[in-house]
């Protein structure tokens, strides 16, 4: 039978944002895949480059909806590292405590949607009603439900009183009893192992060498936590385990997001007891603190895996060169090979398996280790990335971007020509990011 | 002469004809859209949703696809919804006898009943849509997969009270009713999950399965022809329920004439569909979707297997002449 090219996305009722997989499908069988990026790019690191630290805080909370505090909290920290500033207790754990219970909220997310796209809509809509209790109390802390700006360059911006802690302890309990459950439905019922046990297998020298980062990485048994590796916050003060499970396939995903939730809940109850008292914070925030000269590298252990944020300061208000590191960009590589070989009805699973957050995927930045060179996909370059398809690129691993391309300025130019045939572009008074 | 006429035309419009159909095939949805929001721990939809969800879609635009055969998706819907309520005629509902009744009438009925699906295949062939390929691929697929079992239980009970006529198995059952229940328990498990395979829905909702493959075969079509390919499967629920209780529980229906009785009888008929669609809603609300070879396997390993135990089953029951015996100790 011939092969047959199924697009699922931008636009496909299995993915929570935009991105294209392009499948290539043998009757049910994939056999190959392509994941094109870059329908959420934003330019958020020019952006960055034009903002003073304070509005970069304020701006890169915005990367994400599920993950924001992760980026809130690596950009924090990594700018109070450059500034060289100690942050006091209590300012830490608050962070903490919203780490953790973004933490649980995002897994609590994935557990319902991943039941979703099994079609199984029993558990996501109990999950999903655990999550509001999560909710709830995000926005009694802090006033939001995503968004949580709780962090300053210094500490914390608001602080949690002794009633919020009470109540988190309460929460803590009945969401453990309603996980207990969930572990159990897990790990029990039929149709569900059924679609998730050898689905997407990826094994774990594969892993290694594509870089899969957080609970994917950690369910093909690569024992990796940024939490526990190189604690940030007061993760060097909490006793917790790292969860890996050594299958690699869907339901190892499964288990080692709904044990890591256990394991948040365990945090958040030593957090909450051992909270010292005192300042939130260093200094209060400040307006735009001017950071000497320097360059930092960020790590944190978000919900989807390690998210890296590199800054580099050159003594004013405003950051040299701003890089992110999102862990979904890592996992994308991850999902392109492990999908090889599945059926088209568990590409639902596989990409949503591994978490993807598509909004702190995108930048783009070539690099080339062996000439030791990196490039920024231009403006250009991106027009042409963006009309392949209707240009008819035969193999999009031809499309004329990165190191070996020609001048994409004249390219295009060429192209538009020839499709506008004298008329004027209606393309050409248009700025893109 | 006038009379007949005039009986004719309020059975085929109002009752159990179309009438009947499209308000109880509502109803039934809605029980079932209740049922399932319930065992998730929501509150479901109100009682004329389903009917305002329909009035909706008739007034919604009908988008017709350059590349797609508009005859073809003009016709199947009306096709599919006319073979579907057509069949109400040959279920007993009210007494012992359906309006129409003739040996061979329950193969006719399964005949009519398959083909909602191949008309489902259909529009997802001429819809010129990729998803809506894969969609109808996986229909027949899943045909191929629940139509044995399906048809050998559907003849259990037919072999039972050797005749071929459904009103005459209802009145076989009326004069036997317990001999009817306890031969027949696995076929009626056997009948409920293939039942939910041919309505299409968890665990066997493959070809509408919207995480993967969009709409399925229905991804395309719109408006109207949405509306009435819905309201296709909505009867084909009423219908299948009320085939399932006619072979599986018709024993159940009292034997009284006069309208009096026929009311109750008619009662005790929307009872038992109900019942059964609650186990279908049930069904939905307990299972994650299968995989199409995950659902071709579970059909041919353990389905057809258990028919074909019933089958037996019956030709024992049969054979030793039990139903004669034990019912003569009852």
């Amino acid at each position: 039978m011939a092969l047959v090219t199924i697009p699922l996305g931008p636009q496909h009722p299995a993915l929570k944002e935009p991105e294209n997989f392009t499948v290539v499908v043998d009757g049910e069988t994939v056999v190959d895949m392509y994941a094109n990026i870059g329908f959420n790019h934003r330019g958020i690191e020019k952006v960055c480059e034009e903002r003073n630290f304070t509005q970069i805080l304020v701006t890169l909370e915005r990367i994400c909806g599920i993950c924001s505090h992760s980026h809130a909290t690596c950009n924090a920290q990594g700018v109070e590292e450059l500034l060289g500033w100690d942050i006091p207790d209590r300012g830490v754990y608050i962070r903490t405590i919203i780490c953790e219970l973004e933490r649980i909220h995002s897994h609590l997310l994935w557990t319902g949607v991943a039941a979703h796209e099994m079609g199984w809509d029993t558990v996501f809509m109990y999950t999903w009603r655990d999550r509001e209790l999560v909710q709830d109390a995000l926005e009694q802390i802090s006033g939001n439900r995503c968004n949580y700006a709780m962090n300053a360059i210094g500490g914390a911006r608001r602080d949690i009183s002794k009633d919020m802690c009470d109540k988190l302890l309460k929460m803590m309990d009945v969401l453990e009893a309603q996980t207990e459950y969930y572990t159990q439905v897990a790990t029990t019922e039929t149709s569900l192992l059924k679609r998730c046990q050898d689905v997407g297998v990826l094994k774990p020298s594969i892993a290694k060498r594509l870089n899969a980062v957080g609970p994917t990485g950690r369910a093909s048994n690569v024992d990796a936590d940024v939490r526990r590796d190189d604690p940030n916050a007061a993760y060097d003060r909490l006793d917790f385990d790292v969860i890996t499970y050594h299958t690699g396939d869907v339901f190892a995903r499964v288990v080692v997001r709904v044990k890591e939730l256990m394991q948040s809940y365990r945090m958040i109850r030593q957090l909450v007891k051992e909270m010292p008292e005192g300042d939130i914070a260093y200094k209060k925030p400040a307006k735009s603190p001017k950071v000497p000269e320097g360059e930092v590298v960020s790590r944190y252990e978000a919900p989807r895996g390690e998210d890296i944020h590199y800054i580099r300061s050159n003594g004013t208000d405003k950051p040299d060169r701003y890089k992110i590191r999102a862990p979904t960009l890592s996992n994308i590589q991850s999902i392109v090979e492990f999908s090889k070989g599945n059926r088209i009805a568990d590409m639902p699973l596989c990409i949503a398996g591994v978490d993807p957050c598509f909004s702190c995927t995108d930048r783009i930045t070539v690099v080339d280790r062996r000439r030791g060179a990196a490039r920024n996909i231009a403006k250009d370059d991106l027009k042409l990335y963006a009309r392949r398809v209707d240009e008819g690129w035969p193999d999009l691993r031809d499309l004329p971007v990165g190191f070996d391309a020609g001048d994409g300025e004249e390219l295009l130019r060429r192209l538009d020509e020839k499709r506008y045939a004298g008329r004027k572009s209606p393309l050409e008074d248009r700025e893109v990011i | 002469m006038e009379m007949e006429i005039l009986w004719a035309i309020l059975f085929l419009l109002v009752f159990p004809g179309f009438l009947f159909l499209f308000f109880w095939g509502l109803v039934l949805e809605w029980w079932d859209r209740k049922l399932y929001a319930r065992l998730q721990h929501r509150i479901g939809p109100r009682f004329i949703q389903p009917e305002a969800d329909f009035i909706k879609l008739l007034a919604k635009e009908d988008v017709v696809t350059k590349s797609s055969d508009p005859g073809m998706l003009y016709m199947l819907p009306l096709v599919s919804f006319a073979a579907v309520s057509a069949t109400i005629l040959y279920i007993p509902i009210w007494a012992g006898n359906s309006i129409v009744y003739f040996q061979g009438d329950l193969l006719m009925v399964a005949y009519l009943l398959t083909i909602p699906t191949v008309a489902l295949f259909l529009i997802g062939w001429h819809s010129a849509n990729l998803f809506a390929a894969v969609g109808s691929q996986r229909a027949m697929t899943q045909l191929f997969a629940y139509e044995v079992p399906l048809m050998l239980v559907l003849v259990s009970p037919a072999i039972l009270a050797g005749t071929w006529s459904i009103s005459e198995i209802t009145q076989y059952q009326m004069d036997h009713p317990w001999a009817m229940w306890f031969t027949l328990f696995p076929g009626f498990f056997v009948a409920l999950f293939m039942l939910q395979a041919k309505l299409e829905r968890t665990p066997f909702d493959i070809p509408d399965a919207e995480t993967e493959i969009v709409g399925g075969p229905l991804t395309e079509i719109s408006g109207k022809k949405l509306a009435l390919m819905r309201l296709t499967f909505d009867i084909l629920m009423v219908v299948g329920a009320a085939l399932l209780a006619a072979l599986f529980f018709g024993g159940f229906m009292l034997a009284m004439d006069g309208w009096v009785g026929w009311t109750l009888n008619a009662v005790l008929f929307l009872v038992k569909t109900l019942l059964i669609v609650f186990l279908l809603a049930a069904v939905r609300a307990l299972f994650a979707r299968l995989r199409i070879d995950q659902m071709v396997d579970f059909s041919w390993s353990w389905m057809a297997p258990l028919a074909v135990l019933q089958l037996f089953l019956v030709i024992l029951v049969k054979y030793f002449d039990l139903v004669r015996v034990v019912g003569g100790w009852l």
